[in-house]
């Protein structure tokens, strides 16, 4: 597992490979892509299951969508009403404008504590700050409790998935990991087996390390409150046994009303893990003396997401709940899997947040990531038109392309501007399809057909043949035919 | 009734048969077809790429072409989604008012051919015979951009000697997407493998679609693989009939 983990860079966008390139690897790797594929179809099944018998579902989504709609048109208010609550409630609210300032908050925070270890929920946005690499490095032991975050950690691996984080990972992967970092030389590769021994390692982790660091699915602002959706009870644990709490979330996860969270559990769970309802949803509000943690922080995280919600099309990313249907329903990461996209947000939302996230000096190649083909939108339960932002995107580092000087060495980028200059006059277009015609008579075979392109071509003739050109383009022939009159065809009835 | 055809770039230049069996089929269906010869591109592939100025300057041009038209009909779900979906915020962020009020006209009146069939004209059964067993492949922008729904299903469904094979998978993407095939071709020929896979266990004949863009796609996999099977645009098995060579008369 170990070479496995050494294949993959760190999920870190702005030293990652392209997706093409990434995504190399994973597509000449039998094995991961058959663990991908399983676990994918697993899930994308039951949520169908559960999804259909919701018989309001468009209403729910359509709901859904407005709450978060709402909550980020009023975004401000929302967070300044939620530090107030929170704070009358007994917790500190801290804001980071960027990763650094994050990371620096928790650091102070579990040094004032004089924390050597903490534990940990799974949450993506500490790896979006690159938290546990930082924390380590300045002495401080994390362990993640999430069972696929412990593979993960355990097998010096990274997440491929938002909501599964170690989907990548078969069980006679994770027997490995564990029989060899936990020093259990007999352990079997039953699900049971491997639950308990998991169980046994954290146990001792959750009743002796005195804080703890999670995440925040949603943050209330009418209340104060915090809730966390979870389903093995490690979030449980650490929410209620060490003595100080430390919640960071992105400043879009606030949520009008209390009763909003009606709506967005529904849709939530189905969406996620094809389930009615998730096992642990804990919900707190602030501290409650002599019981759970008597400290509790929460960092609230920008990072760019002021900037995301001041573009009108793009906006609406910060609607996600990452409940990850999208990376679930898309044709594309179902071959290539999480790490490809070089972020911890892979699939379909990582395609157009990561590049967002990063100011788009890293990750241009995500937007492309993508065929178009809709199956994203199609099950986002918060309908966040994912094709639209990644043709604006996909617009948006054309438009970064258009100042470059040597711009036009770009194969791509020079056919699509004499493409441009053709389609703008019919008697250019019907110039380069006669040239086409002729052209492309050299690469074609006895058969009719060409097998091998030069160029941009051979991008597609690697895998495909294309039938050569007919010897009269449509617009030729309705020029040359005898125009057959309706009348006439009707008499001829 | 009258109609002007929009080819699309792509059907004038690879697939003229496409053209010519909407052109056979609507005119057997008591259309008056025409054809203006000033049409070239809608604008898709660029604005799918990033170049959303050159789209806006093709997506202005179609409109200008087909603003008075009585419909617009065109034999390629991906260019009407481009059209319907993608026309009105280019309008919006490039374009001046009476340009968008030129859009807003001509849009109900842009049909995809099974749309054209079913919605305008109301026809399901084209008079059409292909005794052949055929599987249909649904596009992505037919089925979630347009919402084409069982149309197709209902026109093959009444084309003598035709039998449907059900396919598994309907919904899945082959992989094409436009330059995302070149681009990312290596991920796209992931896909195109495991799509090809369940339609060539259907066991039929030909593969059918209301995109070319897809049928090249599939069809350049089957070809390069010997896979024993033909592509095919709905349109063409739409245009047989029993007459022989329907093709060669037209």
């Amino acid at each position: 597992m170990s070479q496995t983990a050494a294949a993959h860079p760190q999920l870190d966008p702005t030293l990652a490979l392209p997706f093409p390139q990434a995504a190399l690897p994973v597509l000449r790797n039998p094995q991961l892509r058959r663990n991908v594929a399983h676990a994918i179809d697993v899930i994308q099944a039951k949520r169908s299951l559960l999804v259909a018998e919701k018989t309001d579902w468009q209403q729910l989504r359509q709901a859904a969508s407005a709450i978060r709609a709402h909550a980020l048109d009023n975004l401000a208010y929302y967070l300044e009403q939620f530090e107030t609550r929170c704070t009358a409630a007994g917790g500190t609210v801290h804001w980071a404008a960027d990763a650094a300032e994050a990371r620096q908050i928790i650091l102070d925070l579990l040094r004032q504590e004089s924390a050597t270890e903490v534990i940990k929920i799974k949450t993506m946005t500490s790896a979006e700050i690159q938290l546990n690499p930082s924390l380590e490095a300045a002495g401080i032991r994390v362990f993640e409790t999430d069972l696929a975050e412990l593979i993960l950690q355990l097998g010096n691996d990274e997440p491929s998935h938002i909501v599964v984080p170690a989907l990548h990972v078969n069980r006679s992967q994770v027997r490995e990991i564990f029989a060899r970092r936990m020093g259990l030389e007999n352990l079997s590769d039953d699900p049971q087996a491997l639950t308990a021994a998991a169980r046994t390692y954290l146990r001792r982790k959750f009743l002796t390390v005195p804080a703890a660091i999670g995440g925040a699915n949603f943050l209330i602002a009418e209340t104060g409150s915090v809730a966390v959706i979870e389903s093995e009870g490690n979030g449980r644990m650490c929410l209620t046994l060490p003595r100080t709490l430390i919640t960071l979330a992105g400043i879009e996860k606030v949520l009008p009303r209390f009763q909003d969270l009606a709506v967005m559990l529904q849709v939530l769970a189905r969406s996620a893990t094809g389930e009615r309802m998730n096992p642990y949803t804990s919900l707190w509000t602030g501290i409650t003396p002599g019981d759970g943690p008597q400290r509790f922080h929460v960092v609230l995280l920008d990072n760019q997401r002021s900037s995301i919600l001041s573009r009108p099309i793009e906006r609406q990313t910060l609607k996600c709940i990452r409940c990850a249907a999208c990376m679930n329903a898309c044709p594309v990461y179902r071959q290539t899997g999480g790490h490809a996209y070089g972020s911890v947000y892979p699939g379909p939302i990582g395609a157009i947040l990561t590049p967002q996230l990063m100011r788009m000096q890293h990750a241009k190649s995500l937007p492309y990531a993508s065929s178009l083909c809709g199956a994203c939108y199609e099950v986002c339960p918060v309908k966040i038109n994912i094709p639209e932002v990644l043709i604006d995107l996909r617009a948006k580092v054309t438009d970064q392309e258009r100042g470059r000087f040597n711009r036009f060495l770009d194969p791509m980028y020079l056919g699509m501007k004499i493409a441009n200059f053709l389609f703008a006059k019919a008697w250019r277009f019907r110039a380069a399809q006669r040239l086409a015609r002729i052209g492309l008579r050299l690469f074609t075979a006895g058969d009719g057909w060409i097998h091998s392109l030069p160029g941009l071509g051979a991008k597609w003739t690697q895998t495909r043949d294309l039938r050569g050109l007919p010897s009269e383009t449509f617009r030729n022939w309705w020029a040359a035919r005898t125009p057959v009159s309706v009348e006439s065809n009707k008499e001829a009835k | 009734m009258r109609a002007s055809l929009f080819i699309t770039c792509y059907n004038d230049t690879l697939f003229p048969e496409t053209g010519r069996a909407v052109v056979r089929l609507l005119e057997r269906l008591g259309v008056d077809i025409e054809f203006r010869p000033q049409q070239t591109c809608c604008g898709q592939m660029h604005a799918n790429t990033g170049f959303r100025g050159e789209a806006y300057s093709q997506a202005k041009r179609f409109v200008r072409l087909y603003h008075d038209t009585e419909a617009v009909v065109i034999p390629s779900s991906s260019c009407v989604a481009m059209i319907r979906d993608q026309y009105p915020g280019l309008f919006e962020e490039l374009g001046n008012e009476a340009l968008r009020k030129e859009l807003a006209a001509l849009l109900p009146r842009v049909f995809e051919l099974s749309e054209f069939l079913i919605d305008r004209l109301g026809v399901e059964d084209v008079g059409a015979s292909f005794p052949h067993r055929v599987v249909y492949h649904a596009s992505c922008h037919g089925l979630r951009a347009l919402n084409l729904g069982d149309r197709p299903y209902r026109l093959l469904a009444k084309v003598r000697g035709l039998s449907q094979a059900p396919l598994a998978n309907t919904d899945r993407c082959c992989g094409f997407g436009g330059t995302f095939s070149i681009k990312n071709a290596e991920v796209s020929s992931a896909m195109l493998a495991v799509k090809l896979q369940d339609i060539v266990q259907t066991g039929a004949e030909y593969c059918t679609a209301l995109d070319n863009s897809c049928l090249m796609h599939l069809g350049g996999a089957m070809h390069r693989q010997y896979a024993g099977m033909k592509t095919i645009h709905l349109a063409e098995i739409l245009a047989s009939t029993e007459a022989p060579i329907a093709e060669a008369l037209a």
